[in-house]
């Protein structure tokens, strides 16, 4: 019996870590459990909410159906309402119009209100290494900043980190990137947001430029929202006088009443509220409110490949609730981390390997970081079936071959056949929790061992999946 | 014989986008089978409803007539220990006539709101069921980093003729051309061990002021 058997060859970075990890688990235990009882209460609120599933579902797919032209016609929209747009094939070229932008203005600071898209293409590094300071602005990605950390959790990045932990990461890093951390700060939550307040608000003050993402685009009306709770975004996105969004082609939706149906899914199934407690919305510039000068940066990376595949293409349906993540029996073991991406938990696992292609070894284990229990499909707002696409993967890896795959071959055998035979499955994960002492730490042979070397293999977990999903489930 | 030039990323982020799509077969739009509301049409009830919901969000609630909001207006400032007031334009001279404190008028810049204690607005409408506010830079709203620096934020709602039940009513009332802020309770956190915190960097106080004719 080896690490490979359940189908989880070369899940990434240290899940085994993260599984040992006592104060990781508990945090994702308290937070994922926490937020999913919430949203079940927002989401029993409307009785409508199979049919707003159905709607946003539909919405999404037929707009990407039509991308070109509805990716055209915001183009129109934008620049009539005075903006500019900018169309970036890849993580490199993004990078680039973004540092070509920031120069033009002469400044050397932004200040970031949290995004994905730009995660995903490492802009911050990017501009570092033009000589431009890019400032993180929402509190969980500032602490994931100064602790220079990787995000863990889309909607609470820095869910891996207790207060102990980020009082000791202010304490130590504030003062080095601008107003230090005020004398004896405690861990007290409403002091470390004080703390975060008060050195945040000098860069907000002083910013010329800010950088954004963004939730919706409206192709008809070439309005761009972002939703947020703590008024970094707003800060960033009225302070400045220039104001870059860079946004995944995929964000579009046609029409302004659109939103009406997003509005009501993505808070509830996110935040677990009713609202979130800021939304902006704005088109192109306005004269004395907000920057007079708008860059939108449409980004592919990596979504037309995703957008060519049948199957897989309903990944770009997400609205990055993160309700699959608090649902997921993975991820609440494993940590975001583990995904090895800046998509973590379902959503992660069949986005990055579309985004990325399959041919890493990180990338080509991913579709095997899953359960297959479905309630990812049960959750999501838009009603992606995660567990079909992580199948359809499963075999564009195992079809792929070649050299540093024939681990993924060899499991994908094992775990198709095993998970053809539910019974066998049962049997087979009790049995290798019994004996996860026994599996090996490392992954034999080229290629794997390349990216064994410097991580351990997942263990086991001491129950299977299935018991403690039938023991926890509610 | 000169090679024709690169096609722009436009251009193959397009192309690709159509020979993606080559074989996909049309989708209709999409159904609407979701309901418009979720709330009696009774105004009374909808009050009600904006009420709590705002109040469950941690904004402070109060019911007034026009005659009493200068006095709660001037109240309210005097308890946060108010110095100073943003004024947007078009707000009605009257909701200050209640207070000494020192009035700031628009344009100002990031610094000056920043040190400024309050601001006091109007809304574009509110909507029930979310508990929130929206505000659209019309008259007596201003900019919108009037409502985002100053600490303390007094929003009046006109209960007669400014508050939905739901967000689908409000969509039509809305100007998608104006910036536009949603305002459901204050700022908050919630990223440190998911303990709630109001107030990060937007006014860590909302008042909101449902202004009723009876
Ligand atoms: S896949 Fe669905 S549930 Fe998961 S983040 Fe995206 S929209 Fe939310």
């Amino acid at each position: 019996m080896s690490g490979t058997f359940i189908g989880m060859p070369a899940f990434p970075k240290a899940a085994h870590e993260a599984v040992r990890n006592v104060t990781l688990r508990a945090n994702l235990r308290h937070a994922t459990h926490t937020i999913r009882d919430k949203r079940a209460v927002a989401v029993a609120e409307l009785d409508d909410w199979a049919e707003l599933r159905e709607a946003g579902k539909q919405i999404k797919d037929h707009t990407l159906h039509r991308l070109d032209h509805y990716l055209v016609q915001l183009e129109e929209s934008v620049t009539a309402a005075g903006g500019t747009v900018h169309w970036a094939a890849d993580a490199a070229e993004a990078n680039r119009i973004v540092a070509d932008l920031v120069k033009a203005t002469g400044e050397t600071e932004v200040v970031k209100v949290k995004s994905m898209a730009t995660q995903e293409i490492g802009l911050n590094e990017a501009l570092e290494a033009e000589g431009i300071s890019a400032y993180e602005t929402d509190l969980a990605e500032l602490i994931v900043q100064l602790g220079e950390d990787r995000p863990s959790h889309i909607l609470v990045p820095a869910i891996h980190r207790n207060r102990g932990e980020i009082r000791d990461i202010f304490r130590s890093e504030m003062g080095k990137w601008g107003r230090s951390a005020p004398e004896g700060l405690t861990d007290s939550p409403a002091e470390l947001a004080e703390a975060a307040r008060l050195h945040l608000r000098e860069k907000f003050l002083r910013a010329k430029v800010g950088i954004s993402g963004a939730n919706f685009m409206v192709a008809e009306t070439g309005t761009l929202v972002v939703v947020e709770s703590e008024g970094n975004g707003r800060m960033c996105l009225t302070l400045p006088e220039t104001l870059i969004s860079v946004v995944g082609i995929e964000k579009v939706v046609p029409s302004w009443r659109d939103l009406e149906v997003f509005l009501q899914t993505l808070p509830r199934s996110s935040t677990a509220e009713r609202m979130n407690p800021y939304t902006s919305m704005w088109t192109g510039t306005s004269d004395d409110d907000g920057p007079s000068a708008f860059h939108l940066v449409l980004l592919d990376n990596g979504r037309t490949d995703a957008l060519a595949d049948e199957v897989g293409r309903q990944a770009l349906r997400c609205i990055r609730c993160s309700a699959c993540l608090n649902v997921c029996p993975v991820y609440e073991r494993a940590g975001g981390h583990a995904y090895g991406s800046v998509y973590p938990g379902p959503i992660g696992a069949i986005l990055t390997p579309q985004l990325r292609g399959t041919e890493s070894e990180i990338d080509a284990s991913l579709p095997y970081a899953s359960s297959l229990c479905g309630a990812c499909y049960d959750v999501c707002p838009v009603a992606i079936d995660i567990p079909e696409v992580l199948v359809h993967l499963r075999e564009r890896v195992a079809d792929q071959g070649g050299r540093g795959h024939r681990l993924e071959k060899a499991a994908i055998k094992a775990a198709g056949w095993v998970l053809d035979n539910p019974g066998v499955l049962a049997v087979g994960e009790r049995a290798a929790a019994r004996t996860r002492r026994l599996h090996p730490r490392k992954l034999p042979g080229p290629g794997a061992s390349r990216w064994t070397d410097s991580r351990d293999l997942p263990q086991m977990p001491a129950e299977p999946f299935r018991d403690w999903w039938k023991k926890n489930r509610t | 014989m000169t090679t024709p030039p690169a096609p722009s990323s436009r251009e193959r982020i397009l192309s690709r986008v159509r020979t993606a799509l080559a074989e996909a077969p049309d989708t209709p739009s999409a159904p609407r089978g979701y309901l418009t509301t979720h709330t009696p049409d009774d105004p009374a009830t909808v009050l009600d409803l904006l009420h709590e919901n705002l109040a469950d969000y941690r904004a402070h609630v109060h019911r007034a007539m026009e005659r009493e909001l200068p006095a709660l207006i001037g109240g309210l400032l005097e308890d946060h220990g108010a110095v100073s007031v943003a004024v947007p334009p078009g707000l009605p001279a009257a909701w200050l006539s209640g207070t000494p404190v020192e009035q700031r008028h628009t344009p100002l810049t990031p610094y000056e709101l920043d040190a400024t204690d309050a601001v006091v607005t109007g809304c574009a409408l509110a909507i029930a069921e979310t508990g929130t506010i929206v505000l659209d830079g019309g008259p007596g709203q201003g900019p919108r980093s009037l409502t985002l620096v100053p600490d303390l934020h007094i929003c009046v709602v006109r209960a007669a003729d400014q508050i939905v039940a739901s967000v689908p009513q409000a969509m039509p009332l809305l100007d998608p051309t104006r910036p536009l802020t949603w305002i459901s309770g204050p700022s908050a956190t919630s990223d440190i061990e998911l303990d709630r915190v109001e107030g990060v960097h937007g006014p860590r106080t909302l008042h909101v002021v449902l202004l009723t004719t009876r």
